[in-house]
């Protein structure tokens, strides 16, 4: 059947395994048509502008610095990480926000992607409509919601109110704050995630789909047998991208919350970032790498799974 | 209406803070010496008010200085600012001149290191020894302030005490009396907060250390030093305060939400009575409700005793710098400048450029006849000495999470004796990182 | 017929849910940017009492010796030049990591990753663009863009060079091609709808950049277009109405710029269907 066969014959071809399943090596050395020097111009910017500068900060999280002095004092500055107040919480809100925005967008992005390829009036409209929130800056979004969720006079309470019901302080109540952060970041970024899907889209060969319909598939059946598979190398990204941001991200709790109400919905990009602003260098330099190694430890084998799982089809 | 307040002329400066009288004023800063063009930049804040008056000053000053050009450059504020700051110091590359605050911030600067020590300069005596003491470390002292000095005080609504026959308070169970009063007489809220705005949470604390100081003279020493804690009396009082008047439900309904903004005009509207707030809020007034400039006046947060009932006095917080990286011509060309703003002509330049918040710390400068309210309410207690500085600029340490520690007591999240506790926690933090004996 | 229905019932839901969902914000920034300072200070979800649109948008244009004007042009400088470079050499390292298999590829894909993961340091960094004598100027910013940027760019390319079948690269090598030609002349080409998502994505994060800038070209010359928005916020008196009007003038050009692009990508629609 055309809809099984079809998505595998781009891995058919010989060789075709990046970075993952053991196979024999490539017997053409010399003369590759992928020559390794491509890989030379990107890695002289990243080496010298991202590489080095981060080798040489993890130093710093060694040392109390204020910018103007240095005093190494080994690994006091992780100690104290761990000992600031509400880490736990902090801990736990970062993985209920990277989960909660990540899985939604995962899931919006596909939907609204797949929709908005179908022949519907007024899609190119829609297309810029979702994608609208991507380009206002965080500050915007954060005083818009601001004013939009406001508990007294905010249009969703009042809107809410024509129901009869009341509506809660989104912002202000502590066990709220975090997850309407949440729901507004999923908001401002589902555009990103459904341009990516798009662009997976488009990379589907129309014909699948004609040869499906011909083998008389339903319309679930092509979704489940050809869009989804054919659509995992952006489903791949989205996820990576996704909850990559949403476990650093701080930008819109900080401008929509500051990590409160009091400490409520901190995260450990937030508490991170209070000690760089409070002036603390060398503190929020060790919790930067704390959060880093917090991150990979959750990416490295989710992108490693993920890779090896488009390797396999 | 309440009667209109006697415009007095709010004299030189801080007269409670012993502002020193001596050396007459020196001319204004109109010397032609200048050889070749110098250029300077001027990096500011950028505040809508201070980048007018930065380009005012500079204006003026360079009508009077041939050669020399002052170009006004700005960052954010804030932390992002405030992180502007020590990058470009600590890679070299500040501008000829800049804005930065006084006090503990100005000491995380590494002021010996990074700025040019202006203690000779022949204008020093006629500063106010209070500014001078913020703006100086054991080598040398740094600043030149622009703008006034300012008091952390209740701003209240004149015409919602008029109406309810009630008299400024002296002790906090009057004041609370009074907030109570304003409870029971109906729709106006007791007592403002704006939660939407965290940094306004921390006024019960820092605006109450004039009673702290009252208690306990060395307290700030004794802080320093790492032996006197909030948790304990008399400084654990503006955490236990901010707890009362929560648990006593003296707060406006969307305290939580609220925003400086609506703080301000709440009380200048008579939607609220009483709002804890720094005196620079004559500014946001006189922009968004001018005509209030009459209605809202301040009185000093009051603490256990009548007796010593005074003010939290605020230096000014904008002070201009020099930084080590100016040499040569530029230096002697931002020091003229520095000089320039010493004068009682850049005073009155910084009066016309935006609301005045409080008495000037520079002798011979004063204030124009027409303040709002709320500064000419602070100038009996300066007549009388009843203020004391703001711990801020008697210790380096402040502890960055205070703020989240004030909003999460004031909405009844965490107790008054827990948060005090977070809060000295904090502060070690900070301590460790000024390097102090004693943490 | 049941195309019909759909393209136009779902469509006409959609249209509405958006409306809904995503114009009722923007026409909340619309009326704030209309308003007068001290009716826009109690930020309320209403229409202005009396239209300052106009009066606003010049005011915003013309502020600080028209500082706006000037961020256009430096931002679009900035974002032109970083994307281009990114794409081409994000994309020649995506291509030849998913090609080429090679014992350096799970390091190479580790710093992909980490480059996605962690934050960058500002002063050393400053450090590094002083030593270089790339510091405070527009190449050095833009460097830096290309460096923090190259990692999504590549991530993107190596998911989607994949979709692209091999019989091409080998028809190509057969015919003749060298590598160069190889990847310039068949692969970018066919890679036209992720380079247009890639340039989107990446436009948008440069131009929206403002902490890069702040830090690493500072100066009222040099402003870009984020940084103009922190004229309107302050801790004492924020003018609102300013604000959002200037979040207006800054949103609107990128996105005529990504209704232009999102057309090319439905354009890749068509070619891909054709070689496939």
């Amino acid at each position: 059947m055309s809809t099984a066969t079809a998505p595998r014959r781009q891995t058919e071809s010989p060789g075709a395994a990046p970075g993952g399943t053991a196979r024999p090596p490539r017997r053409r050395k010399t003369h590759s048509p992928y020559p390794t020097w491509f890989h030379l111009p990107a890695g002289v910017f990243y080496v010298v502008l991202f590489l080095i500068p981060t080798i040489a900060s993890f130093y710093f999280s060694l040392t109390r610095w204020t910018l103007f002095d240095v005093e190494f004092i080994g690994f006091d500055n992780y100690v104290r990480f761990f000992q600031e107040q509400q880490l736990i919480q902090s801990f736990v809100n970062t993985f209920v926000y990277a989960f909660l925005t990540s899985g939604a967008k995962v899931v919006l992005g596909l939907l609204l992607g797949v929709f908005l390829s179908s022949q519907i009036i007024g899609r190119g409209f829609l297309r810029s409509v979702v994608f609208f929130p991507v380009l206002v800056s965080t500050i915007g979004v954060g005083i818009l919601f601001e004013v939009l969720l406001d508990p007294f006079d905010g249009p969703v309470n009042e809107t809410l109110a024509i129901f009869g019901i009341e509506g809660p302080g989104w912002l202000t109540d502590p066990n709220l704050a975090l997850f309407s952060v949440a729901m507004v970041d999923i908001w401002a970024g589902v555009g990103l995630a459904t341009l990516i899907y798009i662009a997976g889209m488009v990379a589907i060969p129309q014909e699948y789909f004609e040869a499906a319909k011909m083998d008389g598939a339903s319309a679930w059946h092509s979704f489940r047998h050809i869009t989804l598979p054919l659509l995992q190398p952006a489903t791949v990204t989205v996820v990576l991208l996704s909850l990559i941001g949403g476990l650093r991200r701080f930008d819109l709790i900080w401008t929509m919350t500051g990590g409160g109400p009091g400490f409520s919905s901190d995260v450990l990009a937030s508490v991170v970032y209070k000690q760089y602003q409070a002036g603390f260098f060398g503190l929020s330099t060790a919790g930067n790498v704390v959060l880093f190694l917090v991150v990979a430890a959750i990416i490295f084998p989710l992108s490693w799974w993920l890779n090896r799982k488009a390797d396999d089809r | 209406m309440v009667t209109r307040t006697s415009r007095r002329l709010l004299a030189v400066g801080a007269s409670g803070l012993a502002l020193s009288l001596a050396l007459a004023g020196c001319s204004a800063g109109g010397d032609e010496s200048t050889d070749g063009a110098v250029e300077l930049s001027f990096l500011v804040d950028n505040s809508e008010a201070l980048v007018e008056t930065a380009g005012a000053l500079a204006d003026a000053f360079m009508e009077a200085n041939d050669g020399i050009t002052i170009e006004v450059e700005t960052r954010p504020q804030g932390s992002d600012g405030d992180n502007v700051v020590k990058t470009r110091l600590a890679t070299g590359d500040m501008a000829d001149i800049f804005q930065y605050n006084s006090g503990a911030l100005m000491q995380a600067l590494s002021p010996d290191e990074t700025l040019v020590d202006l203690s000779d300069e022949e204008w020093v005596d006629k500063l106010d020894p209070n500014f001078v003491s913020s703006v100086s470390t054991d080598n040398g002292m740094y600043g030149v302030p622009m703008g006034q000095s300012m008091a952390g005080a209740v701003l209240y609504n004149k015409d919602v005490y008029a109406e309810l026959g009630l008299e400024i308070p002296t002790t906090w169970d009057e004041f609370i009396a009074n907030a109570e009063a304003v409870k029971a007489a109906g729709d106006v809220a007791p007592i403002v907060q704006t939660y939407g705005d965290t940094w306004t949470s921390q006024l019960f604390v820092l605006g109450d250390f004039n009673n702290v100081t009252a208690a306990d003279p060395d307290w700030a020493e004794a802080y320093t030093a790492g032996e006197r804690k909030y948790v304990d009396e008399p400084a654990f009082a503006g955490f236990q305060h901010l707890q009362d008047a929560f648990d006593a439900g003296l707060f406006n309904e969307d305290f939580a939400s609220a925003t400086y903004a609506d703080g301000v005009s709440m009380v200048a509207t008579g939607a609220g009575a009483h709002y804890p707030m720094l005196t620079f809020a004559a500014g946001q007034l006189m922009t968004t409700d001018p005509d209030a400039a009459d209605v809202v006046g301040a009185f000093a947060l009051p603490g256990p005793d009548a007796e010593t009932n005074g003010l939290t006095v605020w230096m000014p917080t904008n002070t201009t710098y020099i930084p080590r990286t100016t040499e040569g011509d530029k230096l002697e060309a931002a020091k003229k400048f520095m000089a320039f703003l010493m004068t009682p002509e850049a005073c009155d330049i910084q009066s016309e450029a935006n609301a005045p918040q409080g008495p000037y710390v520079i002798e011979g400068c004063s204030l124009p006849e027409d303040v709002p309210a709320m500064v000419a309410d602070l100038q009996p207690y300066f007549d009388e000495g009843k203020t004391n500085l703001a711990l801020e600029f008697l210790s380096p340490i402040k502890g960055p999470a205070l703020e989240q520690i004030m909003v999460a007591v004031g909405s009844g999240i965490t107790s008054a004796a827990d948060g005090a506790a977070q809060y000295d926690e904090d502060v070690i933090k900070q301590a460790q990182q000024l390097g102090l004996e004693g943490w | 017929m049941t195309n019909r229905v759909w393209k136009w019932g779902a469509g006409s839901v959609a249209i509405v849910v958006a409306l809904a969902v995503f114009i009722v914000p923007f026409a909340f920034i619309v009326f704030t940017a209309g308003k007068s300072q001290s009716e826009a200070a109690a930020l309320e979800f209403n229409l202005p009492t009396e239209w300052h649109l106009f009066e606003n948008i010049a005011t915003v244009l013309s502020n600080r010796d028209n500082l706006l004007v000037t961020a256009f042009v430096n931002s679009v400088i900035v974002t032109v030049a970083a994307v281009a470079i990114m794409v081409v050499l994000g994309a020649m390292v995506g291509y030849v990591l998913q090609r080429r298999k090679s014992r350096w590829n799970p390091l190479i894909n580790a710093f992909v990753l980490a480059g996605l993961i962690i934050p960058p340091a500002v002063v050393p960094t400053i450090w590094t663009l002083q030593g270089l004598g790339l510091f405070k100027t527009v190449a050095g910013l833009v460097a830096v863009h290309v460096a923090f940027g190259l990692s999504f760019c590549i991530l993107l390319f190596r998911s989607f060079v994949a979709t692209i079948p091999r019989e091409l690269d080998e028809a190509a090598v057969i015919d003749g091609a060298g590598p160069i030609s190889l990847f310039f002349k068949v692969i970018f080409p066919l890679l036209r709808s992720v380079i247009v998502t890639v340039i989107v994505v990446q436009a948008v994060t440069v131009f929206n950049d403002f902490t890069y800038a702040l830090y690493f070209l500072p100066g009222d010359e040099n402003a870009t277009v984020q940084l103009t928005t922190f004229n309107y916020i302050s801790q004492s008196v924020s003018a609102h109405n300013l604000l959002f009007t200037n979040v207006l003038l800054i949103t609107i050009p990128p996105l005529i710029m990504y209704i232009f692009f999102q057309r090319q990508i439905v354009a890749g629609m068509t070619s891909g269907a054709v070689k496939g």
